[in-house]
């Protein structure tokens, strides 16, 4: 038997999550690509935030304001410089309340 | 922005960077410690077990005044497949001693207590501060950091780097190797709040008594992973993690896994009607001892997360992280009153005593486990738990079958499963590794 799932949208997971994000200046880029490499494209399922995706031409793209600051995708996609990671500027970014 | 010269800076705010910076400044040294969070312990995600004996070396009185949510009365270890549980539960009233042993607490809400304990003691401590660069001399002795701040560089004799699992400094600097997929676990976290009767009355705790439940099984997909539950006074920290490597083979989502751990037949009515109010994610260092890194340099130490001090096999590594930092601020006490300079040479004797320590010491005992376990995962985590389940299933059920035709039913599901020499193999792999 497998557990169903039901409405699992990160979004409102995120949603609860305290951030303050640095207009302009996101931490985390994606260089520019023809096709995705298998770590890049997992990303777009493994991210915890959900913050990558593919966009319609099957490029990842990312969007960075849900980011928890994990540093996966710095660990799977940096060394080869598919990505670029830096942390947001002091005291931006996610702000854990709990932790 | 800062013109003087510090005895050392300490790059985090999380359990080493505290430790350190702490001890340091109570010795009486000039410490500055920089944190990118907004105050400490906003960056950071624990389970979280805190462990008395390595804070009480650095804070004796620390029961006095720290945040702590519970204390530890029970621990259940459980082996899961999709519809059951299978569990070792240990409880006692021994664990109800004047100063417990261990804690729950909450991550933010502790380190802005031990980060006032470190300014107490004497420490700069300067928040909303990301550093972004080791300075180096002419002969390639780390001398100071760069931050993100206006103004120029910021100096001392010795950097302490505290900076946690992922890192950059260290990385960019060429200190250490970037952790591998393998030798990292990606965690994501809940927080689920419940008022406080209920929490005793479903863990049969009562007062400041709390329990545990750590999970592997299915829950985690064939992956390399572990599900936990603990009890906080008015919330349950619940979540799961894996290693990267495993995730990126597989492509689950972690917010998928945790959701089905969440709706476990076993966990759900443990958290039914809770409010979920935070969601979070971090990076755990699994590679043990094998992925340590070189841990000082001319004007430089590693502690902590930073340097892979965290025994997974354990769950433990937030006490690696305190006696880490500990010692590598006794070690630069050390070294800073005979006057020496803060040498590669001089700093040696931070490894040599991290090396007599219980730290290297369990990590060094479970060398090869990371390996095994990593190789084996659909095994550990997949085969086993099911064949238990069907095993305990098998005793329980009473069907009219003969006990012994019961037994041997069990046996044969092992061996059609995974074959007498993978069993014994297993078995023998485990041990060895263990040992
Ligand atoms: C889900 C989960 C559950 C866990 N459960 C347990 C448990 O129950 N018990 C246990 O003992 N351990 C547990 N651990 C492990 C424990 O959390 C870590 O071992 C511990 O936090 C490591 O402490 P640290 O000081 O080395 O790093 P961290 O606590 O990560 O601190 C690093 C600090 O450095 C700061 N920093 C980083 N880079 C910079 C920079 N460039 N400039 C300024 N500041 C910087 C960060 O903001 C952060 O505050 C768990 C970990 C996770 C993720
Ligand atoms: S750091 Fe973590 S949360 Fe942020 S984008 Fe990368 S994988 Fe996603």
């Amino acid at each position: 038997m497998t557990i169903a799932v039901t409405n699992l949208r990160v979004e409102d997971k995120l949603y609860q999550n305290r951030y303050l994000v640095d207009p302009g200046r996101p931490h985390i880029k994606v260089r520019p690509h023809e096709s995705p490499s298998a770590n890049l494209r997992a990303l777009t399922h493994i991210c915890p935030a959900k913050c990558y995706e593919l966009n319609d031409k099957g490029q990842v793209e990312i969007t960075a304001d849900g980011c928890m600051e994990c540093g996966t995708c710095r660990i799977l996609c940096e060394s080869n410089g598919e990505i670029e990671w830096n942390y947001p500027r002091g005291g931006f970014g996610v702000l854990f309340k709990f932790g | 922005m800062i013109e003087e010269k510090f005895d050392a800076i300490v790059v985090g705010a999380g359990m080493s960077g505290n430790a350190a910076a702490y001890i340091m400044a109570s010795n009486g040294l000039n410490v500055l410690q920089l944190e990118r969070g907004e105050y400490p312990g906003s960056k950071n995600v624990q389970g979280a077990i805190m462990y008395a004996n390595m804070l009480e070396k650095i804070i004796p009185d620390f029961r006095d005044d720290a945040p702590l949510e519970r204390h530890l009365v029970e621990q259940r270890l459980w082996v899961m497949d999709e519809t059951s549980h299978t569990g070792i539960h240990y409880r006692s009233d021994d664990f109800n001693e004047v100063k417990p042993n261990r804690y729950t607490i909450i991550r933010a809400q502790f380190d802005k207590w031990f980060s006032r304990k470190v300014r107490e003691a004497g420490a700069t401590v300067l928040c909303e501060t990301t550093v972004t660069e080791l300075v180096r001399d002419a002969q390639d002795k780390v001398v100071g950091v760069r931050t993100d701040r206006a103004g120029g560089p910021i100096f001392a004799d010795v950097v302490v780097l505290a900076e946690g699992v992922s890192g950059l400094l260290g990385t960019r600097a060429g200190l250490r190797k970037m952790p591998k997929p393998e030798t990292v676990a990606l965690a994501v976290k809940e927080m689920h709040f419940l008022p406080e009767e209920v929490i005793e009355q479903r863990f049969g705790v009562k007062g400041d008594e709390g329990c545990v439940i750590e999970a592997v099984g299915t829950i985690s997909r064939s992956m390399a992973g572990l599900g936990f539950l603990y009890t906080n006074k008015e919330s349950i920290s619940l979540g799961i993690g894996c290693l990267v490597s495993d995730f990126a083979a597989t492509m689950e989502s972690p917010y998928v896994l945790l959701d089905a751990f969440k709706n476990h037949p076993s966990i759900r009515p443990l958290i039914a009607g809770s409010e979920v109010k935070e969601y979070a994610a971090h990076l755990i260092p699994e590679g043990g001892h094998k992925a340590i890194p070189q841990l000082f340099g001319d004007g430089w130490v590693v502690v902590g997360d930073a340097a892979q001090l965290n025994n997974a096999i354990h769950r433990e590594g937030s006490n690696l992280a305190m006696t880490s930092g500990r010692i590598a601020a006794e070690a630069i006490v050390g070294v800073k009153r005979r006057n020496n300079p803060m040498t590669r040479r001089n700093l040696t004797i931070y490894k040599t005593m991290l090396d007599n320590s219980f730290v290297v010491k369990d990590l060094r005992k479970y060398k090869d486990m990371p390996a095994l376990i990593h190789t084996n995962s659909s095994n550990f985590f997949t085969t086993y738990p099911r064949l238990i389940s069907l095993a305990a299933q098998n005793l329980m059920r009473v069907d009219g079958t003969p006990k012994i035709e019961k037994e041997k039913a069990t046996t044969r599901a092992f061996i059609n499963v995974r074959s007498r020499w993978g069993l014994v193999s297993d078995a023998v792999r485990l041990a060895l590794a263990w040992r």
